[in-house]
């Protein structure tokens, strides 16, 4: 991969804060615990917009057989498994070269052909690779420059292509449960994980993709039940986390 | 090396592992079921004797994986269950609990069967049938499964002939002797009753009409269960007969003539002259309950869990609800891709099934030990109690709803909605 050094999103701090504990991506009672907890409730979300926007039946055999997927900011690996075992071909981007060596062998073992690359979407998007679907999950919070790797992602889908973006909403109430709760009381997650500054309200993430060509097309809150420690998804909140999809129109 | 790679691998061909194959293979899972035996061999009569009491819920899983058309014919529905307490001399106290099924219709038009009585050996021939017809099935039997090698990314198993099978799952549908339970090191609870079921067909004047009879004995209960005519035309009953295991071993050595006359003794004569046909069969009776369900890549279902009293007759309709709940949450976790061994999926089935599972275990066992004894206060309150049943309607259909397996939180296939 080309590292374009220009014009890039990457925070250092944040790709080295990941790295360090990317030996744990797949320790489901380590400190990816909640986003393993997560997965079902993003694939499934992804699963069932993605299928129907191509016309395939999201409970049928390999609904994404013959998409072509990008994940942007793979971490581990989490989301190009499930997405290369429902018939996707997945390649999966991360700025942390160690994120990539971990989810290629963790994809071999699983015995998946996933193509893992250390990079970013800008290069993706200076090399002019394209994809029918694209996520860009639990990321945008992450990266430096908000509308440029927003724009970057738009480039990234193939016009008529499908993008899915998730992130945390810049509320006192997200504030209270992703960082302090999270990070600082329940320690889930690393400390210094989020920096709220970061989140983004669904209108700037909407206008952020907009200028990338994509038309947002369905928005719902995804809500954590503390009793039964499980997700699920909630169009009426969106309060902490939320998901979006949008289309590529232009 | 392995050749292919399974979702699924299940050790054991027997009603539960047949049954889970099958319901896996038809949602998608790309399943191989192994076992010692070969199959045909298992559906000779001489090879499993016992009939099964498939309760309403079991039955409905049957119909959606389109089994139950081919087993109605063999299948007597139990219309009724009438429970009594007997003493030494066999006669019934006046006190008794009479279970209709029309009670719990909302009319007498819709009433359903409690459940039926089925011979194994046509379960496993309806079960054996469909798995040869189901494309993502596979059957390796007669094959001895000499252990596994279950990691964080697949296991293996190793065949007794050398060779090597590659699934994301395992799951042991072993029974109570379970091999693979014992190899991941999970402890068991298990004690002995003591007592011993002598298992029989018995040949009688009158017709059953659908009753199901459990006569509480001093020894342990004495179950008479409604069964299709003979292909002669005779009417016909099996017998779960248990007894201490001493006594049940004099009996068992006992000539024909004498048998019988205990036999008749026991069953009493209200469907008039009564003889046992064909062979009988002796089983110990024991309780089982596996300390956890699962370990790396690995599952138990059916009696390889949980072994329970059949006093109830539940132990196999605990195993059907342990199969549709499984295979709900795989099928879920296939659909998103995720992967069928992960820790994450299989701790959902057992915290599903364990509080289900336990609460048949304890009940069973405290029915068994409420009912096997002839201390006359004990005897004096449980009649109390049976006649109370008997006259407090609401008590009487939450008990028939039990039988039936409509409580708790029910898998979907056992609801009869499709996954």
């Amino acid at each position: 991969m080309v590292h374009n050094a220009s014009a890039t999103t990457v925070d250092p701090a944040e790709v080295e804060r990941f790295g360090r504990i990317a030996d744990e991506w797949w320790d489901l009672r380590g400190k990816f615990a909640p986003l393993h907890r997560l997965g079902p409730v993003r694939v499934g979300y992804v699963r069932d917009h993605a299928a129907r926007h191509f016309g395939r039946d999201p409970l049928g055999a390999d609904p994404l057989a013959g998409l072509s997927v990008l994940d942007v900011g793979c971490g581990g690996g989490l989301m190009c498994e499930p997405m290369a075992r429902l018939g996707g071909a997945v390649t999966g981007i991360d700025a942390s070269a160690r994120n990539v060596a971990v989810a290629g062998l963790h994809a071999r073992g699983q015995g998946l052909a996933i193509d893992y690359r250390s990079g970013e979407a800008e290069s993706m998007a200076a090399a002019g690779a394209q994809f029918d679907i694209v996520l860009a999950l639990e990321i945008v919070e992450h990266v430096a420059d908000v509308d440029l790797f927003l724009r970057s992602v738009g480039q990234v889908v193939r016009p008529g292509g499908i993008v899915f973006v998730s992130t945390l909403n810049r509320t006192a109430k997200a504030w209270a449960l992703a960082v302090a709760g999270a990070e600082y009381v329940l320690r889930w997650l690393p400390r210094g994980t989020h920096d709220w500054r970061r989140f983004l309200k669904p209108s700037e993430l909407s206008r952020g993709l907009r200028a990338g060509g994509i038309e947002v097309r369905g928005l719902t809150g995804i809500v954590y039940h503390p009793l039964s420690r499980r997700w699920s998804l909630n169009a009426d909140d969106l309060d902490v986390n939320y998901i979006l999809h949008g289309v590529r129109t232009a | 090396m392995s050749e292919r790679r399974y979702d699924l691998a299940v050790a054991g061909a027997g009603l539960n592992g047949a049954l889970l194959a099958l319901a896996a293979a038809r949602n998608g899972l790309d399943t191989v079921v192994v076992d010692r035996q070969p199959l045909d061999a298992m559906t000779l009569p001489a090879f499993d004797g016992r009939t099964t009491a498939v309760a309403y819920t079991s039955q409905r899983l049957f119909e959606a994986l389109g089994l139950w058309a081919g087993l109605e014919p063999d299948a007597e529905p139990i219309r009724d269950i009438r429970i009594s307490d007997a003493g030494h001399d066999g006669r019934p106290s006046p006190l008794f609990l009479h279970f209709d099924h029309r009670e719990n219709a909302p009319t007498p038009d819709e009433a359903r069967p409690m459940g039926w009585i089925v011979e194994n050996r046509f379960l496993r021939r309806a079960l054996y049938a469909a798995l040869a017809r189901e494309p993502r099935a596979s059957v390796l039997a007669p094959a001895e499964l000499a252990g596994t090698t279950r990691d964080a990314t697949r296991a293996l198993l190793h065949l007794g002939d050398g060779r090597t099978l590659e699934a994301r799952l395992v799951a042991s549908a072993e029974g109570r002797s379970g091999a693979l339970r014992e190899e991941a090191g999970i402890g068991a609870r298990s004690w002995s009753y003591r007592q011993t079921a002598i298992v029989l067909v018995a040949a009688h004047e009158l017709p059953h009409r659908g009753v199901a009879q459990e006569k509480f004995l001093p020894g342990g209960p004495f179950a008479i269960l409604p069964m299709r005519n003979g292909e002669d035309g005779t009417h016909r009953s099996s017998i779960v007969w248990s007894e201490r295991t001493p006594l049940a071993e004099r009996l068992l050595t006992l000539d024909a003539a004498r048998f019988n006359s205990e036999f008749a003794r026991r069953f009493g004569d209200y469907l008039g002259k009564v003889q046992p046909v064909g062979p009988r069969f002796a089983h110990p009776l024991g309780l089982v309950h596996a300390e956890r369900y699962v370990d790396e890549r690995l599952v138990l279902v059916g009696d390889a869990a949980h072994g329970i009293h059949p006093i109830a007759g539940q132990g196999y309709n605990l195993g059907v609800r342990d199969v549709a709940a499984l295979v709900e949450v795989l099928v879920e976790a296939h659909r998103l891709g995720l992967d069928l061994g992960a820790a994450d999926t299989l701790e959902r089935y057992a915290a599903w099934r364990r509080t289900d599972n336990l609460a048949m275990v304890a009940a069973t066992d405290l029915l068994n030990r409420l009912f096997s004894n002839d201390i006359a206060p004990v005897r004096l309150a449980r009649d109390v109690g049976i006649a109370a049943v008997h006259r407090i309607p609401p008590l009487r259909r939450f008990f028939m709803r039990h039988a039936m397996g409509l409580v708790g939180d029910l898998p979907k296939l056992t609801r009869g909605v499709a996954l």
